[in-house]
């Protein structure tokens, strides 16, 4: 049995990662022309895992990039492909999807991996923490930029 | 060891400089070749590094002052744990690092968490391990005792 994580630490994790209201859940988000990455994106991760749920989140305005920027994204994908596997293995098959995405213009990837079974249980898509300036200036950040407008 | 990694980047530097100053023939040849034998001495030292501590962090800044989001939420997770004596690289400090850490890890993302020399994962995955528990036995795998396990004593 492992050992409870004390209600303190889990407020703050809770703080680290704050549920969405439900209210926000869109089943379907529709492809926008104007966001080519976000599209990619959704479409790449829902030939590979065939999701009983997919959010793809542009998160860049969050961080010091330039507004309509597409580099920072979140995702959460509930999928029976993940039963059975860790965290870890899990995640490594959302990056593998999205190589080409994170060799190029796609700066941060924030990832959820569940199983329909898990999302039913905790049906909360995290928060992520704010940004602490750390793109502003970033050589590699600015060259993923030109990747993602070329 | 960051003297290490700082020396092996200049290394790194170097080559690269000369790679781009000389014409595309023999003796830049000989360069590309210098230039890709100081990156697998790289992936190698990499290799070592992972190993040498307990708890491993590749992230941007530094515990002390983390300049990413996602860096700054693995070392608040670590700290709340009671993990505050960790390995920890900059990668903002060194490009070579930089790009060579997520080639050795094979993941495309910075912060990078490794635990006795294997990798764990990133900022998502330390905070789950964190929600669910797990960290706290995998901190116990590495001899550490997890500090909430003292708090929760404290509060029964």
């Amino acid at each position: 049995m492992l050992p409870r994580v004390p209600r303190s630490a889990r407020h703050v994790a809770v703080c680290l990662s704050a549920a969405r209201p439900l209210a926000h859940f869109r089943p379907h988000m529709d492809p926008d022309p104007n966001r080519p990455v976000e599209t990619t994106i959704r479409t790449k991760l829902t030939d590979k895992f065939k999701p009983d749920h997919l959010e793809v989140h542009n998160e860049s305005h969050m961080h010091a990039v330039p507004p309509g920027s597409e580099s920072h994204f979140r995702v959460l994908v509930v999928s029976s492909q993940f039963a059975g596997l860790p965290l870890i293995q899990r995640h490594r098959l959302v990056n593998e999807a999205l190589k080409e995405e994170l060799s190029s213009c796609v700066h941060a990837l924030a990832i959820q991996a569940k199983t329909p079974e898990q999302w039913g249980t905790d049906p909360t898509l995290a928060k992520s923490p704010a940004c602490m300036g750390g793109s502003k200036g970033d050589q590699t950040v600015e060259e993923k930029l030109k990747a993602g407008r070329g | 060891m960051n003297s290490l990694i700082r020396s092996t980047a200049r290394c790194l530097r170097s080559g690269a400089t000369v790679c781009l100053l000389r014409p595309a023939d023999g003796p830049a040849r000989a360069a590309s070749a210098r230039f890709l034998c100081e990156a697998a001495d790289l992936q190698k030292d990499l290799g070592e590094l992972v190993k040498k501590d307990k708890v491993v962090v590749f992230m941007k800044g530094t515990p002390a002052q983390p300049m990413c989001g996602f860096s700054n939420a693995v070392v608040q997770i670590l700290r709340m744990h009671g993990v505050d004596r960790y390995a920890s690289y900059n990668v903002l400090e060194d490009q070579e690092l930089r790009e060579g850490v997520k080639v050795f890890s094979n993941w495309p993302t910075i912060p990078q968490v490794y635990f006795n020399g294997e990798f764990v994962g990133g900022c998502d995955i330390l905070l789950q391990m964190h929600q669910n528990g797990d960290l706290v036995e995998e901190l116990k795998k590495l001899d550490i005792r997890s500090a909430l396990l003292d708090a929760e004593k404290e509060s029964k």
